[in-house]
Formats: structure tokens, sequence, C-alpha cells
């Protein structure tokens, strides 16, 4: 490649990276069994149609990492145009055990726990290309566990944006207040992602922290 | 001979000294092991994310089945430098780490950790 060419590609490079902003990209994180997916699909099927992945009452559903580019969300009067990454439940422990405990053969069990492994490895990964992150949290459980104190922690840590959602509200035993007390140093929006249940203001939220 | 776990009180001093790589080896290698560790000053947020990435990596069907990890939530510290580099230093506190078959967390909240420790596997 001659030089002048050369010049000219580097140049065009640095003029892309300069003025094209890329969207922001969030992440979908939380424990296995947060509601991650069933969140990641109500956003997709509000603003684009179609559904990010499968979801079921077996944790470790989603074992990669799926990424939908350019997801537009109007709210506030604004609009805004994220890249939308859900991401596989994080968790410091993962027995083949619990799977063969739901009715999953041995065999079956063992290869769902190694790509579970292998799912909060990508997580993990993805936690340093994000911009910022929803972190879906269980209303109906004890917030104190290990995933949500160390999801927090990094993104304190690099100083980038955080909503956390306490899902599950339709449930009877939910308790949102316990999620707002434990972390009340961020803001918090309660919701069901199943039903749709104040999901206009978790969009203004996202809007508000995102945009 | 009197039956029990190992329990290992790991001063700040002693993490101070290893760089992020070796400090996650080092907790890996000991729980492993089957100790349990008590950290004077916990990890930082990058660095429990790297242990949760090489846990991950070493779980075995029938074997090694992860870690249990409790540390209160770190705390922000919003000083002058950390707002000139626009970057926050946060705190981290206390934390318990062992092997996930004999540590299980009963409770935590902001100010305190209950946990049930096992002899047997």
């Amino acid at each position: 490649m001659g030089v002048i060419k050369r010049f000219k590609k580097n140049f065009a490079e640095v003029f892309k990276k300069l003025f094209k902003k890329q969207n922001a990209r969030i992440g979908i994180y939380g424990p296995p069994n947060a509601g991650k997916t069933t969140l990641a699909n109500r956003i997709l099927r509000d603003w684009t149609g179609d559904a990010m992945g499968s979801v079921s009452h077996v944790a470790h559903e989603t074992r990669r990492a799926r990424r939908r580019e350019g997801v537009t969300i109007k709210a506030n009067g604004n609009s805004l145009t994220l890249d939308i990454i859900d991401t596989p439940g994080l968790a410091t422990k993962i027995d083949f055990h619990e799977f063969m405990e739901q009715g999953m053969d041995e065999a079956e069990s063992k290869r769902r726990a190694k790509e579970a492994t292998e799912g909060v490895i990508e997580a993990v990964k993805w936690l340093e290309n994000l911009d910022g992150v929803i972190l879906v949290m269980d209303a109906t459980e004890d917030p104190f566990t290990q995933v949500n104190v160390t999801v927090i922690g990094n993104m304190e840590a690099r100083n980038l944006p955080l909503l956390i959602v306490a899902n599950k509200v339709d449930l009877p035993e939910s308790s949102a207040t316990t999620i707002r007390d434990a972390f009340p140093q961020h803001p918090m929006v309660a919701i069901s992602a199943l039903e749709g249940k104040n999901i206009d203001t978790m969009y203004e939220e996202i809007a508000k922290r995102f945009g | 001979m009197m039956q029990g776990f190992q329990m290992d009180l790991i001063s700040e001093h002693r993490l101070a000294e290893m760089t992020p790589v070796e400090k996650v080896r080092f907790i890996i290698d000991e729980v492993m092991e089957g100790k349990i560790l008590v950290l004077e000053k916990g990890l930082s947020p990058s660095e429990e994310a790297s242990l949760i990435e090489m846990t991950m990596t070493l779980i075995e069907p029938d074997g090694f089945s992860g870690i249990e990890m409790e540390s209160y939530p770190s705390e922000v510290d919003t000083s002058f430098l950390g707002k000139i580099l626009k970057k926050n230093v946060t705190k981290s506190r206390l934390t318990v780490i062992g092997p996930a078959d004999q540590l299980k967390t009963l409770k935590r909240d902001r100010n305190m950790i209950s946990a049930l420790v096992s002899n047997h596997k």
C-alpha cells in the first residue's frame, strides 16, 4: 500500500472514531433466574417487535451473551438508541446436580453446567466493554448476593451508570423496598418484566441514566 | 485428633504485596485445598470479577464446584483526586471466601455476614 493511500486510510479511521459516536452498550446483568432475558425480550418486543431469546424456570437458560444493536427507545420526549446485551446469569458456583434435580439426565446436566461456566466467563468479560448496566434483581430474593455486590462495585469503580431493576413485583412475596434499602446509592425501578407492570417508568429511567 | 476445617485470616498487608493475578491464584489455590479465607481488606471489584472468572475455568463435575464469597458492598471514596481523575476509588471491605460445598451464606446485610461452615463435603 502506498504512503498516500495508507495516510488516507488512517485519517479516515481517526475521523470515523472522532465523529461517529457508537451506540451506548448496555448490559443486562444479574444472578441466574432474575428475569434478564424476560426483560430483554420485553424491551425488544416493545421497540423492535421481536425477541432476544428463550426463557425457562431452570437456571442458566441463557448460556451465551446475545447482543442486539440499534434499539431505539423513546421516553421523556427524547429518543435514545442503545445496543442491548443480554448476559448469562452470573454465579460463583455451578453444580451439575442442581440441573439433575430439575429432571435432566446426568450427561445433559454436566453439559449444561459446563456451558453455564463458559457463559459466566463471557458475562464477566463483557463488563469491560460496556457503557452502562441494568442490574436485574429478583424482588422475592435476598438482594445481598455476591454477584450483585461485584457488579455494582465494578460499575462504581469505573464511574459508569447503573440502573437497578427490581423484577417480579407481580409476585405477592416480592419486596422492592428491600432492594431499594440494600443499595440506596443507586436508582431503582420496580417492575414485572413478565406482565409489563411499571415498564414505562423503567424506560424513563433508562433514558435518564443512559441518554 | 481434632477434626475441623482450616481458616486463614489474611491481613491487608499480606495481600497488598501481591499483584492482582497473584491474589486470585493464591485465593483459588487455598480454597481448592478446602481452606476458608477471611481477607481483612477484601478484593477490588475487578479482582472479584477475575476471581469469578478463574473459578469458572476450574469447575469440574464431581470435583470443585466453585466458591462461596461474601463481602460487604464496597464504599466509594469520592476524594478530590478521584474527582480530578473522574475515576472512583472504591474501598473494599472484609471478605470471606471458601469452597462452595463447605461454606454457605445464611444471611447478610450491609454490616453483618452470617455463614455456616461444614466439615463435610
